[in-house]
C-alpha cells in the first residue's frame, strides 16, 4: 500500500480520495474492513449485526458504478449506521428485544439517499434500547466498551456507532442524537460528531424515541468527513412533516472558514459545578488555540441550564410513552407465547420486549401525560423549554459560536451510574442544544489519560456550516483527531 | 408531586405493560427519584410564557391529495406474528 | 313524572380524499384486506404522517357551510389508548384546537317548524381499521385498509330533544356534506356515522342528567330506534329508582336495544398531547376566501330558493332539495322542460316511486334527467297525454329507446288534436254501442258525468291513448246529449 497510514485509521475523505484514484476498490476495502470487524468486534461488541454479504454485493456495485464513471464523491466508502435506522431486508433491532426479528421491509429516507450515493453499509451498531441511555449498557445485546479503554464506556446511546469509528471498525457511522447521544459518545472516543439543526436531517425511518428532539448526525473521524457526509443525508423530506424546507448548502465549501473574528461565547453555566478538572483544562486548551488564531472569547450567560435536564425528562419520556405504544405485538416485532387474551397480549408481550430504562420511561412519560398532572408537568416543562431556547437566540444575537465541554468527563466507567437520576444528570452540557433544536458538534481536545475529551461547539439553528468550518479550521491546528487507541493497533 | 405504588401500576395499566409485582416497588424509588428532579421546574415563574411544542416553530406542510402507495401486503406481513386470510390475528376481542 | 330528553350527537364523516389522511394509500371501499394498509398506516417503526391538503380543505369547507369560525392555527393531538384497529396506539385527532369552531345548522322538521341546532366544533382525525370476529381458531382478524382514512367528526351541542330532531340533524349533515362532494355519505359502507350521547331530566329542569354514549350507530332508522329504545331504558331505570351511569353502549339493531360495552368499561385517560410528528396547521385569509368561493348553493338556500323561485311548496321543496343528487336531477329535468312544477310531479312521483320499489338510488337512475326532461317537455307542450306518458317512460326505464321524442316517434304515441278525426273515432264508438247510448239518454242528467268516463274510455282505446283526453270529452259529451 503506498500510504503510510493504514486503510482503518484514514479519514472517510482519504478513502473516497483512494477509490478514487484507484488505489484500492470498494470490495478491498469493504473487506479490510469486514476482516477487522470479526477480528476484533468480539471484544468491543459496537455492530449487532455485520452485514457481510450485502456490503459486499454493494461494495462491488460500487466498483462497477465507478467503472462506468458513475461514481458519486462517496460511492464505494463502507460505513456503519446505528441500529436504529431501518433497512430494508436487514434486521433493525433498536437494541431491543422487542424488536430483535425485526427485518425491516422498507429503508430509512438517509439510508435511501446513503444508497443512492452508493455508500456501504457494514453492518447496523448498537445502542442503549430505543436510544435511551447514556452509556450503551442499557442494550438487549449487552454493553458496547470503549476502545480506548475497554473497562470504560464509550458513551450513549450512539456507543456502538462511536467504538466502532474509534477502533476503526468503520470509517465513519450514522447516529442520532436525542439529549447528546452523537456528540457525548463522540467525545468520550475520541471522534467527531455532529448533532444538525432540528428538521435538516429526515426522521422518515429513524425510529422514534423523542420525536421533537430526535436527530440523526454524521460520526466520522474529522469534521470534514461530517461535512461530506451531511452533503448526502441534509435535506427536507417529504415524508417528514417536521424536515425544514430550505436549501442545503455544500458543507465542504464551508470548511474553508476563516478564525479570526470569530466570536467565541462562554456559557458559564457550563464551567461550574460537576465539572472536572482535566476536562475543563482540556477544553480551555482547545479555547486558546482559538484566540491563537485570532478569535475573541467572552463569558455569556444562559441563565436556564440547570432546567434542562428536568424538562428535558419531562418532554423525551412523554413522547416516548406515545411513540412506543405501536410495539404491541401484533404487526411486528415480538409477540409472548400463547396470549390469553388481549390484554395480556399487550402485557406481557411489551413486559418482554422492553427493558428496565425503556419501562422506566414509559411508566414516566405515562404519568405525567395522565390527567391532573398534564399541566403541572407536561405544559410546564413546553414554557420552560420556550426559555431555554430563548437563552440561545440571545446568546447568539452576541457571539457567532458558543464553545464548553460536551460531557461533565471523560468515558466513566462501566458500571459506574448504577441509579438512573445520576446517569441522567451526565448529560447536562448536550440535553438543552435538542430542546432548543440548535446544531452541535464535539470535536476532540485531548486525553485525560488514556480517555478522550470532547469540545463541544453550537451555533445557531442552521449554523452546521459554520460548525463545520470552525471545527475543520481547529483540526488544522491540532491533532487530537488524528489520535487513535492502542486496541486493534497491528504491531510489527 | 411524590408518586405511589398504585400510580405506578395505574400508569403501567395505562401503557399495558405488564410489571412483576416485586419490579413495581423498585419502580416507584427509581421514578420518585426523577419526579422529585423534575419538580424543579414547579419554581419556575412561567407567566405569561406560550409552550414550546417544536424547536423551530414551523407551520404543517401539507401533502397534495394523490394515491402513491401499492399494495405490499405481503411483504409488510412477513414481519408479523400471526396472519390469515390477509388478517393480522390477536386474541379475540369481545365488545 | 315528565321527562325530557337531551340529545348531544358525534357525527363522524368519512371524507372523500382520493388518498389517507397522512399517507398515500388508497381510501377505496371494499379492498382485499390490508393491501391497502402502507408502512405509515401500519405504523411500522420509524414512519412519520405527512397531511392531506384535500382533508384540509373539506373542513375548512364544512366550516363555512355551517356558518362556523375557521381556525387559521389548529393543532393535531395523540389520543393514546391501546386496541388492536389502532395501529400506532393512538389516534392521531384534534382536541383543543380543531379546525372548524362553533357553528349552527338549521334543522327542518316534518311538521315544517324549523330550529337551529348549535355546532360545538368540528375537527380532523384519522379512522381506526376494523376487528373481523369471525372465527379465526378463536383469534380475531384485523384489517388496517380503513385505518388512516380521513374524517371529519362534527360535534353537536347538546340541543336536540326528540328522535325526530336527532334525524332530522343528522339528515341535514348528510345533506351538507354530500353537496359539498366532501363525502359520500354511505351510511351503509360507514362512511357516515354517529355517537348518540343521550340523557334525560325532568322537564322543567336545567341540569343535565347523566348521559350514555351509544356508539356507531349508521342509519337514519337506526338512530331513531336507538334513541326510544335509550330513553325507554334510561325513564324505566329512573323511575325505578336506580341511575344511569355515564357508559359506552352499543346498538344491537337485530334485538332493537343498546347494550354496555363490557370492553370498553373502564374510564380511560386519554392522555391527549400535541402530536410531535405534524406541525400546527395554518390557514389564512385568502385561503379560506379562495374555499368561500367554491362553496355550492347549500341545501337550506336551495330548499328556500325551490319555494321562492319556482313556487314549490315547502315539502317538495324541502325533499328535492334533501340530497345533492336529487337536485341536481331536479334542476336538470326542470332546464329541460321548462316547468318546475310537473318536473317536481314526476322525479318525485313516477321516478321516486319506481326507484324506492327497485330499491335504487337516484344516482344510478336508469332513466337519466335529460329523458325524464325531455319525457316532462312533450307533456307541458302537450305532444303527449298523460297516459302515454306513463308508456314512455317505462319504456324509457326498460332501456327501451334513448328519448322521450324516440319512443313517441316510435311508438306513435303523439296525442291526436285534431277535431275531425277525433269526431270520426267518437262516431264509430257511438255507433258500436248503441246499448250504453240509450243507457245514458234515459239517465238524470247529473248522473251522465260519471256515464260519460265509458265512452272516453272506448275512444281511448281506439285511439291506442294518442287522443287528447280534453277533447274527448267535449266532444262526446256535445255528440252524446245532441242525440237526446
Amino acid at each position: 500500500m503506498s500510504s503510510s497510514i493504514a486503510l482503518h485509521d484514514k479519514t472517510l475523505s482519504e478513502l473516497a480520495q483512494g477509490l478514487s484514484v484507484g488505489e484500492y476498490t470498494s470490495r478491498e476495502l469493504t473487506e479490510a474492513f469486514l476482516a477487522r470487524i470479526e477480528r476484533l468486534d468480539g471484544e468491543l461488541n459496537s455492530y449487532i449485526t455485520v452485514c457481510r454479504e450485502e456490503a459486499l454485493r454493494d461494495a462491488d456495485a460500487a466498483d462497477a458504478r465507478r467503472a462506468a464513471g458513475k461514481a458519486a464523491p462517496l460511492t464505494g466508502v463502507p460505513m456503519a449506521i446505528k441500529d436504529i435506522f431501518c433497512t430494508e431486508g436487514v434486521r433493525t433491532s433498536c437494541g431491543s428485544k422487542m424488536l430483535d426479528n425485526f427485518i425491516s421491509p422498507y429503508d430509512a429516507t438517509v439510508i435511501e439517499k446513503l444508497r443512492a450515493e452508493g455508500v456501504v453499509m457494514l453492518g447496523k451498531t448498537n445502542l442503549d434500547e430505543f436510544a435511551m441511555g447514556s452509556s450503551n449498557e442499557n442494550s438487549y445485546y449487552g454493553a458496547v466498551k470503549n476502545p480506548w479503554d475497554l473497562t470504560a464506556v464509550p458513551g450513549g446511546s450512539s456507543g456502538g456507532s462511536a467504538a466502532a469509528v474509534a477502533a476503526g471498525l468503520a470509517p465513519a457511522a450514522l447516529g442520532t442524537d436525542t439529549g447528546g447521544s452523537i456528540r457525548q459518545p463522540a467525545a468520550f472516543c475520541g471522534i467527531t460528531g455532529l448533532k444538525p439543526t432540528y428538521g435538516r436531517v429526515s426522521r422518515y425511518g429513524m425510529i422514534a424515541y423523542a420525536s421533537s428532539l430526535d436527530q440523526g448526525g454524521p460520526m466520522a473521524r474529522s469534521a470534514e468527513d461530517c461535512a461530506r457526509l451531511m452533503n448526502v443525508i441534509a435535506g427536507a423530506d417529504p415524508r417528514d412533516s417536521t424536515s425544514v424546507v430550505r436549501s442545503v448548502p455544500n458543507y465542504i465549501e464551508g470548511l474553508n472558514y476563516n478564525l479570526k473574528g470569530l466570536k467565541i461565547g462562554l456559557p458559564k453555566e457550563y464551567f461550574g459545578e460537576g465539572l472536572s478538572a482535566e476536562v475543563e483544562s482540556s477544553v480551555r486548551a482547545a479555547i486558546k488555540v482559538f484566540e491563537d488564531a485570532g478569535a475573541s472569547v467572552q463569558e455569556i450567560s444562559l441563565p436556564h441550564t440547570h432546567l434542562a435536564i428536568p424538562t428535558y425528562y419531562v418532554i423525551a419520556p412523554a413522547e416516548a410513552s406515545s411513540n412506543l405504544s405501536r410495539y404491541d405485538g401484533v404487526r411486528f416485532g415480538h409477540r409472548c407465547a400463547d396470549p390469553k387474551d388481549l390484554e395480556d397480549l399487550y402485557k406481557r408481550t411489551r413486559e418482554e420486549g422492553f427493558g428496565d430504562e425503556v419501562k422506566r420511561r414509559i411508566l414516566i412519560g405515562t404519568h405525567t401525560l395522565s390527567e391532573g398532572f398534564f399541566d403541572a408537568y407536561y405544559i410546564k416543562a413546553q414554557k420552560v423549554r420556550r426559555l431555554i431556547r430563548q437563552d440561545f437566540l440571545d446568546a447568539f444575537d452576541q457571539v457567532d459560536v458558543l464553545m464548553g465541554p460536551a460531557a461533565p468527563t471523560p468515558a466513566f466507567d462501566l458500571g459506574a451510574h448504577k441509579d438512573p437520576l445520576s446517569m441522567y444528570l451526565q448529560d447536562l452540557y448536550t440535553i438543552a442544544i435538542n430542546l432548543a433544536g440548535i446544531p452541535g458538534i464535539s470535536v476532540p481536545a485531548g486525553l485525560a489519560g488514556r480517555r478522550p475529551v470532547g469540545l463541544q461547539i453550537l451555533g445557531p439553528h442552521f449554523g452546521e456550516q459554520t460548525l463545520l468550518g470552525v471545527a475543520h479550521q481547529f483540526q488544522q491546528l491540532t491533532d487530537w483527531h488524528r489520535q487513535r487507541p492502542e486496541f486493534g493497533q497491528e504491531h510489527a | 408531586m411524590a408518586l405511589e405504588h398504585s400510580d405506578v401500576l395505574r400508569a403501567a395499566h395505562l401503557a399495558r405493560l405488564g410489571l412483576a409485582s416485586q419490579d413495581a416497588e423498585a419502580y416507584v424509588e427509581d421514578l420518585n427519584q426523577i419526579l422529585a428532579m423534575v419538580d424543579q421546574l414547579q419554581q419556575v415563574n412561567t407567566d405569561g410564557i406560550a409552550p414550546l411544542a417544536h424547536p423551530l416553530e414551523a407551520t404543517q406542510r401539507l401533502r397534495a391529495d394523490e394515491v402513491t402507495e401499492s399494495n405490499q401486503r405481503e411483504h409488510f406481513q412477513q414481519v408479523a406474528p400471526a396472519t390469515e386470510q390477509g388478517l393480522y390475528l390477536v386474541p379475540r376481542v369481545v365488545e | 313524572m315528565q321527562w325530557e330528553v337531551v340529545i348531544g350527537l358525534e357525527v363522524h364523516a368519512q371524507l372523500a380524499t382520493q388518498s389517507k389522511i397522512f399517507s398515500g394509500s388508497s381510501t377505496t371501499y371494499g379492498a382485499e384486506p390490508n393491501t391497502q394498509a402502507s408502512a405509515v398506516d401500519l405504523g411500522l417503526p420509524g414512519t412519520l404522517p405527512v397531511l392531506n391538503e384535500q382533508a384540509v380543505a373539506m373542513a375548512v369547507r364544512f366550516g363555512l357551510a355551517v356558518n362556523a369560525a375557521v381556525a387559521g392555527h389548529s393543532v393535531f393531538e395523540r389520543k393514546n389508548y391501546f386496541y388492536p384497529d389502532l395501529p400506532k396506539g393512538y389516534q392521531t385527532s384534534q382536541m383543543s384546537q380543531p379546525i372548524v369552531g362553533p357553528g349552527v345548522l338549521e334543522i327542518l322538521l316534518e311538521d315544517g317548524t324549523r330550529k337551529s341546532i348549535r355546532i360545538h366544533h368540528a375537527h380532523l382525525e384519522e379512522d381506526a381499521g376494523k376487528s373481523l370476529h369471525e372465527d379465526f381458531q378463536g383469534m380475531t382478524g384485523i384489517d388496517l385498509n380503513r385505518a388512516g382514512t380521513p374524517l371529519l367528526e362534527i360535534v353537536s351541542e347538546p340541543d336536540l330533544r326528540s328522535a325526530k330532531e336527532a334525524v332530522a340533524y343528522v339528515k341535514a349533515i348528510h345533506a351538507i356534506v354530500t353537496y359539498l362532494g366532501i363525502s359520500d355519505g354511505n351510511m351503509a359502507e360507514g362512511s357516515l356515522r354517529c355517537d348518540v350521547n343521550i340523557s334525560m331530566r325532568p322537564k322543567g329542569q336545567e341540569a343535565y342528567g347523566t348521559r350514555a354514549e351509544i356508539k356507531n350507530v349508521n342509519s337514519f332508522r337506526f338512530i331513531e330506534r336507538a334513541i326510544h329504545f335509550e330513553v325507554e331504558r334510561q325513564i324505566d331505570l329512573i323511575e325505578d329508582g336506580g341511575r344511569v351511569v355515564q357508559e359506552t353502549r352499543l346498538y344491537d339493531p337485530e334485538a332493537d336495544e343498546t347494550r354496555s360495552m363490557r370492553s370498553k368499561e373502564e374510564a380511560n385517560d386519554y392522555r391527549y398531547f400535541p402530536c410531535p410528528d405534524l406541525l400546527p396547521v395554518e390557514v389564512d385569509e385568502a385561503y379560506i376566501e379562495h374555499l368561500r368561493g367554491t362553496l355550492p348553493e347549500m341545501p337550506a338556500e336551495k330548499r328556500a330558493r325551490f319555494e321562492s323561485e319556482l313556487g314549490l311548496s315547502a315539502y317538495d321543496a324541502s325533499v328535492l332539495s334533501g340530497t345533492r343528487e336529487m337536485a341536481d336531477f331536479f334542476e336538470e329535468v326542470k332546464g329541460v322542460c321548462g316547468d318546475a312544477k310537473q318536473a317536481a310531479n314526476w322525479v318525485q312521483g313516477e321516478l321516486s316511486g319506481r326507484l324506492n320499489k327497485e330499491n335504487l338510488d337516484i344516482s344510478v337512475s336508469p332513466v337519466s334527467a335529460a329523458q325524464l326532461g325531455g319525457l316532462v317537455k312533450r307533456i307541458v307542450d302537450e305532444t303527449i297525454n298523460g297516459k302515454a306518458a306513463k308508456q314512455v317512460f317505462a319504456a324509457l326505464w326498460d332501456g327501451e329507446g334513448t328519448s322521450a321524442d324516440e319512443v313517441i316517434e316510435s311508438r306513435g304515441l303523439k296525442q291526436v288534436t285534431d277535431s275531425g278525426a277525433i269526431e270520426a273515432v267518437v262516431d264509430q264508438v257511438i255507433a258500436d254501442n248503441p246499448a250504453q247510448v240509450t243507457q245514458y239518454q234515459e239517465a238524470e242528467v247529473d248522473k251522465r258525468g260519471k256515464m260519460i268516463g265509458f265512452f272516453v274510455g272506448q275512444v281511448m282505446k281506439a285511439s291506442r291513448g294518442t287522443a287528447n283526453p280534453q277533447q274527448v270529452n267535449k266532444v262526446l259529451k256535445d255528440k252524446l246529449d245532441s242525440l237526446s
